[in-house]
């Protein structure tokens, strides 16, 4: 199954603005993607409660995983977001 | 017309208006029995949750800014897929569907609390979020600030912090509580909002929906089906009264020329064009802690300095004092303060949570030196929960050393204020914290309404650790402030002068009035009243005699 490895570019982590960013993409997408922490299971991309729950801190690596038609597009998308700063964007 | 309703004034104003009531929250049924369709709970459930996801975003395109973002996210946690799965999942299993909807909410809510305490308004906002849908599914009126479609008296048992995120303080004209107390949440926002308040008051939530009531917020009344005349005469006199303290302007005297300066607290810098513009010589305590809380790692030097430039700019020729990070008790931070303590008010917090991270207090007083720099105001920066002459000297250095000109400490614990020459010795100013200062002096938990008798600023120790405090400042020519709630009190104002106070802090709306009741007496007659409170037994009775001795 296709994945991606990526460190969260946002101070904040995937939380409050960030996590809602990260969520509104993921739902976007036509493929279900999951996010995981290093060795932690992976939780649906567009649950904002799940990827509030797994408390990804910036800095910390993250694994988006997703299958199907479009799998790669989605997760190139969804990688380049979560390495952003997104709290810093206006 | 019955006889008034009574409670304590927390917030001044008089105001008239029909009631709403916050309904309270829904409780699930232990003996919800599932109807043996499967089928129909399972559409009865995500039927209510898309019924408050609906609601949430309709109420996000009317609401300004910042509470617009705070519903649309709330918005998103109704719709989450995951939640709706196990909410199908449960009634699969052979729930009721308001059981599988509990059971669903209550998965999530352990998960995010485990997270760590950065993550309690993401709580707060499910706890809403599940009542109400569980409101929805009862069918009873739905839980949090009511939203009548026009201007209204809002009546509750209490508020809390998630309450108030979106109300609108264009809409309601009054604030009424059963419950809380002088210190209580919802004071201290009604004071911020302008918005007139009564706290405490019995009787408040048996006032039926859509009934008038006149709300006094600085006598503490509250009258039921008043008849219009009375209304009508309630507000020109609360008019008259307001437009003869506009005409008094500028910096806080006496009758006799003795300079008591008033100054506004802000604790952002969300409100700061209100607060700024207010009729004040600065700000008398500038509290930091937003910029730390609801985030898992502390703000960078940058961040910080850039906000309190704005804060400083806005305040440009102004005296403004920054009360450095006051962490732990009621204001856990995972980055700084200890969990689990057993009692966290008597814990590691305020200053002493630089005994474990003195890197984050070096790296604020860093911003605060940057932007004081580059501003015009005058800035003076002092540290909460101080209780030693040491840790006065340490921080007063500590200060000095980042090129600041003033270092000062908040007097909050007894043990600094009945030392307070010592205290006072080491630092520049000193700053009464009259909450925290009550609670310590009478053992007694500042969020405890059924307490309010002993966390009555009035209270004669409270009073006479004040001027224990306030005569060490007079001996060594060091200003004393007093920044509490209790400073917006005119009557106790005037207390508090004749104490030896130097300067007032308080809401912005609460400066006319104090302004006024000093203006309207001489140093000597402030004197006077201070040892009336200083005489009388109790908080109440200080009250009652200083208001007989100014009447007379």
């Amino acid at each position: 199954m296709p994945e991606r490895r990526v460190v969260i570019g946002s101070k904040v982590g995937l939380h409050a603005r960030p996590a809602a960013m990260f969520v509104q993409a993921a739902a976007k997408q036509p493929v279900k993607v999951t996010i995981a922490k290093a060795g932690g299971d992976p939780v649906d991309a567009r649950s904002i409660l799940s990827v509030l729950a797994l408390d990804a801190r910036g800095g910390d690596e993250v694994v988006l995983a997703a299958e199907g038609d479009g799998a790669d597009a989605a997760l190139d998308e969804l990688a380049a977001l979560v390495s952003r700063d997104l709290d810093s964007e206006g | 017309m019955a006889e008034p309703l009574s409670g304590i004034g927390v917030s001044p104003g008089v105001a008239a208006g029909p009631v709403a009531q916050m309904a309270p929250p829904p409780v699930v049924p232990t003996d919800a029995t599932p109807s043996g369709d499967p089928e129909a709970e399972n559409q009865a459930a995500m039927d209510a949750m898309r019924a408050v996801a609906h609601g949430l975003e309709e109420r996000a395109s009317r609401a300004p800014g910042e509470a617009a973002s705070v519903l649309a996210a709330q918005a998103m946690m109704a719709e989450d897929p995951t939640l709706a799965s196990k909410v199908t999942e449960g009634v699969q299993a052979g729930k009721a569907a308001i059981t599988a909807v509990a059971d669903a909410f209550q998965d999530f809510r352990a998960m995010l609390a485990a997270a760590g305490p950065y993550m309690a308004e993401r709580v707060a906002d499910l706890d809403d979020l599940r009542n109400r849908t569980i409101a929805t599914l009862l069918g009873v009126p739905m839980p949090g600030v009511p939203d009548p479609g026009h201007p209204f008296v809002l009546v509750a048992l209490d508020l809390a912090p998630a309450d108030t995120a979106t109300l609108d303080a264009d809409r309601v004209r009054a604030i009424i509580t059963e419950e809380g107390g002088p210190t209580s949440h919802t004071a201290i926002l009604a004071k911020s909002l302008g918005i007139p308040a009564v706290v405490t008051c019995h009787g408040a939530t048996a006032i039926p929906e859509g009934e008038t009531v006149l709300v006094d917020g600085t006598e503490g009344t509250v009258a039921v089906a008043p008849d219009e005349a009375t209304v009508q005469e309630a507000l020109d006199a609360e008019e008259a009264k307001l437009a003869a303290l506009r005409s008094l302007s500028g910096p806080g005297r006496t009758s006799d020329g003795h300079a008591v300066q008033l100054l506004v607290n802000i604790a952002g810098d969300k409100d700061l064009a209100q607060a700024s513009a207010a009729d004040s010589e600065g700000v008398g305590l500038f509290r930091t802690e937003f910029l730390f809380l609801d985030r898992p790692n502390a703000p960078t030097g940058e961040e910080q300095q850039a906000v309190y430039k704005r804060v400083f700019d806005a305040f440009a020729g102004r005296k403004v004092v920054v009360r450095t990070l006051d962490a732990g008790a009621d204001k856990p931070l995972e980055f700084v303060t200890v969990p689990d303590e057993p009692n966290p008010a008597l814990g590691v917090r305020g200053l002493r949570t630089s005994r474990r991270h003195p890197e984050l207090l070096e790296e604020q007083l860093t911003a605060i030196a940057g932007a004081a720099a580059a501003s015009d105001a005058q800035v003076w920066v002092m540290a909460p929960m101080v209780s030693t002459k040491a840790e006065a000297a340490t921080f007063a250095e500590q200060v000095r050393g980042h090129g600041l000109s003033s270092g000062g400490v908040m007097i909050e614990v007894p043990a600094a204020a009945i030392r307070a020459r010592h205290v006072a010795a080491a630092c520049d100013f000193m700053s009464i914290g009259t909450n925290d200062l009550s609670q310590y002096t009478y053992a007694a938990d500042r969020m405890a309404g059924e307490l309010a008798d002993l966390l009555d600023a009035w209270q004669p120790a409270l009073l006479d650790l004040v001027r224990v405090t306030a005569e060490a400042g007079k001996a060594l020519g060091k200003p004393v402030g007093v920044c509490g709630e209790a400073a917006s009190d005119p009557l106790l104002a005037l207390v508090f002068v004749g104490l030896g106070i130097t300067s007032l802090s308080m809401a912005p709306v609460s400066i006319p009035p104090v302004r006024a009741s000093v203006a309207a007496h001489t140093l000597a007659e402030c004197r006077g009243l201070a040892n009336v409170a200083l005489d009388a037994e109790d908080g109440r009775a200080a009250r009652a005699a200083v208001r007989d001795a100014t009447r007379s």
